[in-house]
């Protein structure tokens, strides 16, 4: 069964292939069939392989299957082959079934939209790029799948592009993730210069034989690649794309900008943890950059009033608890909260879209309230997901990853009690934030009658969704509930296990405590100033020091403005005042002066015989002028 | 016979030649153009003979026949140009005949 | 026989510079006979009455009769010297004289710096120009004749007055009205036009 592995990114790349040939002349129905179909054989071939991987581990529970060599210059000859070990399989299996889902819910969502069919060639695209980055065994077909990614980002958020906003919103993505692709890219050059190899496996175990810890080789190589990761999960100091790529679809926010794409940047520095922990310092930058960028979007979404801001700015908190997670060394910490994440605030973004379709378009959660008995399901599943996102304790799975994580960030060797407070006060502000968001579009007094109501694949999308939402925490529990292994146990093949420092492996009942009064705390506080007292909260907003911070969290801590002044325009004046390359000056002086003899001469050229006869008894004058006098 | 200093002939011959240059650069008509032309081939012709009279030898005579030959082949060609433009165009201006331009 | 040259001499000149500046035609032709009459003299006077009688025969003969005949097929009325007034305005002159003074300022001081003392000229019979033309210059005279037919072919197809074709005829209407639009040009009378198209 391993033998199909080749199938699953192949099968949604067909599907692009004939969407976008005859996409425009299929019905819906078909376009639909073609689109979900086959991302769902996809997701069934992922399973059956999953199935195979687990009942009969292949030798060193790795599998690589070659198709073909890409490249084939002397000694760099990457192949187009595939890598599944139990890292990738999850990932396949995530993106597969989040994706495949989604696909489900977008048949119904878009389909009164124009470029159905353009939107599932882009889905399908972006699917069989997301698994060939995932299932590369080589850095450079990873990098492939890497840009396939950022290049259907760029076009699904710039999916409505009659609007200019849109496309500004799709540059900027594109843009700023390609900061951080050229790091990578600088990344892989060094390298191959200095393993001679992009193969993954192989650079890992170079790469632990010929740096020491701390060399400066490694942690150049390792600063590149977090540069890329960075980037393209929306961390400090490049996050502020993610916001503005909300232009795009729900389900297009909810697959790409939530469950898949922006954790590739998780991915990837899971995938090369070895160079990671060849460089402390750097692992110990990600820590802080995920420490930093969790709390900051928290802030951020605190006061956002467009609903898929606020999912935005938490979805770079959550990315930021995976980058803590990892910085700690706590890598299958950082793939649970991975999983759990992309199915809950997948759900999240699902939902918003219904909610949003609901109000006729509106995204403003303070034109909403009281949807709770107009969308019941839609309200159901959006609280599941909420739950699950402010880490509600015991039922919701986005607890177990969380509270991992929490834990991992306290008592691993490199962890510390600073980035564990810094991830408590960001699950504080997470539970205000995504309740502060429930309370205000599900609950008070309705402002606005809903006008759609969901069919029934959305509805299966969000009840598939909210379950796995809910039972996908159980994989991995805390050792005082259950002390269930499943997902470090798989996980173990590929990635080292987290080490806990003995004198604080006993804490972790208390820690769970805190962190689980602090999220009901959080809720609570939410239904406080949302709920029962938003004069109070208003109040609080217009106060001096309430409207500087307001100003500040809604403009996402003033990034863009900052990046704009130093960045932008200097770069646009820049360009404007070089518009008329001033080196081009002596090429167009060049062209000029012909043109200006071309003219002289062409003026000569009047058919006037006695004005030839002149240039004749001229020249004739000269010349002899010439012989006589010289 | 005379004793004439070649220099003086040949200034005729220059002179000659002047006038019929002026004549074409200043004259629109084609049949004073064709006449200016004349004049200095003639002039032409009267520098080779005053040459052939200087070295005492036919050759600068037989050059004025073959240039009168060449004289009369040019005139009766232009002459035929000059009516077919007056038959076609109702003008002997030259300055009309310019389409030919680049 | 010096003073006949110097007087021929200046006849010459002052005949052509007659027809370069006349407005009638065939004032110009009759200055241009002088003209080339004197030259002959020129011609006799420096030893080679072969080529003056030519220059009497064929240059003041032939040709000026050929001119004189176009003249007269083209029939041209008064006011063409009406129009060549027009065109021999002032400025005109200004460039082709001192083009030409300064040809013959060039010539001129070439001559000054070659001098030679004055000889006898010697004459040259016919006999002499004959035997070298249709000795060594045989081939010379073979390309005259060849010359000369083709100038006969040539001038007969151009000088034939036959049927125009449409688009000839649009052509030459559209010239004719560009012609005949501009700068005050005196236009043809129509009864010289209905003329030429008999």
């Amino acid at each position: 069964m391993l033998g199909l592995l080749w199938l699953i990114p192949v099968i949604p790349l067909i599907g692009f292939i004939l969407l976008a040939i005859i996409g425009p002349r299929l019905s819906r129905t078909a376009v639909a069939i073609i689109g979900v179909g086959s991302v769902g054989i996809s997701a069934i071939l992922a399973i059956l392989v999953a199935i195979s991987f687990i009942s009969s581990p292949p030798a060193g529970n790795a599998f690589t299957q070659t198709l073909w060599t890409w490249i084939n210059v002397t000694n760099f000859n990457p192949g187009i082959s595939f890598y599944l070990d139990s890292l990738s399989m999850i990932m396949v299996l995530v993106v597969t079934f989040v994706g495949f889902v989604i696909h489900l819910y977008s048949a119904e969502h878009m389909l009164h939209q124009e470029g159905y069919s353009r939107f599932f060639a882009y889905m399908n695209l972006f699917v069989g790029s997301m698994l060939i980055l995932v299932l590369a065994n080589n850095l450079l077909l990873l990098y492939l799948g890497w840009e396939g990614v950022g290049l259907c980002s760029y076009l699904l958020i710039g999916f409505w592009y009659t609007n200019p906003a849109n496309g500004r919103a799709a540059r900027k993505a594109f843009i700023v993730t390609r900061v951080g692709d050229a790091a990578m890219a600088i990344g892989l050059f060094l390298l191959f210069n200095n393993l001679a190899t992009l193969n993954i496996q192989d650079v890992m175990q170079r790469a632990a034989q010929t740096w020491q810890i701390g060399s400066p080789l490694a942690v150049t190589a390792a600063a590149l690649l977090l540069g890329g990761a960075v980037g393209k999960s929306a961390q400090l100091p490049l996050q502020t794309w993610l916001p503005d790529a909300m232009a795009g679809p729900s389900p297009v926010s909810a697959l790409i900008h939530a469950a898949t794409m922006v954790t590739a940047g998780v991915y990837l520095i899971a995938r090369t943890h070895v160079l990671f922990s060849l460089a402390p310092s750097v692992q110990l930058a990600v820590a802080i950059v995920g420490a930093a960028t969790l709390l900051l979007a928290g802030f951020s979404a605190l006061t956002q009033w467009d609903i898929k801001r606020v999912l935005a700015y938490s979805t770079i908190s959550q990315i930021g608890y995976m980058f803590l997670a990892l910085g700690v060394g706590a890598w299958s910490a950082a793939i649970f909260h991975f999983m759990t994440h992309a199915f809950f605030k997948a759900l999240l973004f699902l939902a918003a879209g219904v909610v949003i379709d609901a109000m006729n378009d509106e995204h403003n959660m303070f034109k909403m309230g009281g949807l709770r008995t107009q969308l019941p399901l839609t309200f159901w599943t959006f609280l599941i997901g909420s739950s699950a996102l402010s880490a509600l304790p015991l039922i919701t799975s986005g607890f177990y990853s969380k509270d991992l994580i929490l834990f991992d960030a306290y008592a691993s060797p490199s962890g510390s009690t600073w980035l564990w407070l810094a991830g408590l006060v960001g699950a504080f502000l997470t539970s205000i934030y995504t309740f502060r968001m429930v309370f205000l579009t599900f609950f008070g007094k309705p402002k606005t009658k809903a006008v759609y109501q969901p069919g029934s694949r959305i509805n299966l999308a969000l009840i598939v969704l909210a379950a796995f939402a809910l039972l996908i925490g159980f994989l991995e529990t805390p050792s005082f509930l259950g002390n269930i292994n499943v997902l470090g146990n798989f996980l173990s093949a590929s990635l080292p296990a987290t080490s806990i420092l003995p004198q604080r492996a006993g804490s972790e009942g208390i820690l769970e405590l805190v962190s689980a009064v602090i999220s009901l705390v959080g809720i609570y506080l939410a239904y406080l100033l949302f709920l029962r007292v938003p004069k109070t909260t208003e109040a609080m907003v217009q106060s001096p020091v309430g409207a500087v911070l307001h100003r500040y969290w809604f403009s996402g801590w003033g990034f863009d403005w900052l990046y704009d002044t130093v960045l932008v325009r200097p770069f646009v004046w820049m360009a404007n005042s070089n518009k008329n390359d001033f080196i081009d000056l002596l090429y167009k002086g060049i062209i000029r002066l012909n043109e200006a003899l071309h003219r002289v001469l062409s003026n000569t050229e009047n058919g006037l015989v006695r004005w030839y006869a002149t240039g004749i008894a001229i020249g004739a004058v000269i010349i002899i002028a010439i012989v006589v006098f010289l | 016979m005379a004793t004439i200093p070649v220099e003086y002939g040949l200034f005729l011959a220059i002179i000659l030649f002047s006038l019929g240059l002026v004549g074409v650069l200043i004259r629109r008509n084609v049949v004073f153009i064709l006449l200016s032309v004349e004049i200095m081939l003639n002039a032409a012709g009267l520098g080779f003979v005053i040459a052939g009279s200087h070295w005492g030898q036919a050759d600068g005579q037989i050059m004025f026949i073959f240039i009168l030959t060449m004289a009369s082949a040019e005139v009766s060609v232009g002459l035929a140009l000059a009516i077919q433009l007056y038959h076609r165009l109702k003008t002997l201006d030259t300055n009309s005949i310019s389409k030919m331009r680049g | 026989m010096d003073i006949v040259f110097y007087i021929a001499s200046a006849v010459a000149i002052i005949c052509t510079v007659m027809v370069i500046t006349r407005l009638n035609v065939v004032h110009a032709l009759l200055y241009m006979i002088v003209a080339l009459l004197s030259v002959a003299l020129v011609f006799y006077t420096l030893g080679a009455p072969f080529v003056a009688a030519l220059e009497v025969i064929i240059y003041a003969g032939a040709i000026m009769v050929l001119f004189v005949f176009v003249i007269m097929i083209l029939n041209l009325g008064p006011q063409t010297s009406q129009q060549e007034r027009l065109w021999l305005d002032g400025r005109i002159w200004v460039g082709p004289t001192i083009l030409a003074l300064i040809l013959i300022a060039e010539v001129a001081y070439v001559l000054s710096t070659h001098s030679t003392p004055a000889y006898t000229i010697t004459e040259i019979s016919p006999r002499q120009v004959s035997t070298q033309m249709f000795g060594p210059y045989i081939l010379g005279v073979e390309l005259s004749s060849f010359l000369l037919l083709s100038a006969v072919v040539g001038a007969f197809h151009l000088g034939r007055r036959r049927q125009l074709y449409p688009e000839e005829i649009a052509v030459s209407a559209a010239a004719v009205e560009q012609n005949t639009s501009p700068q005050g040009d005196i236009q043809p009378e129509p009864q010289i036009q209905s003329d030429i198209h008999r």
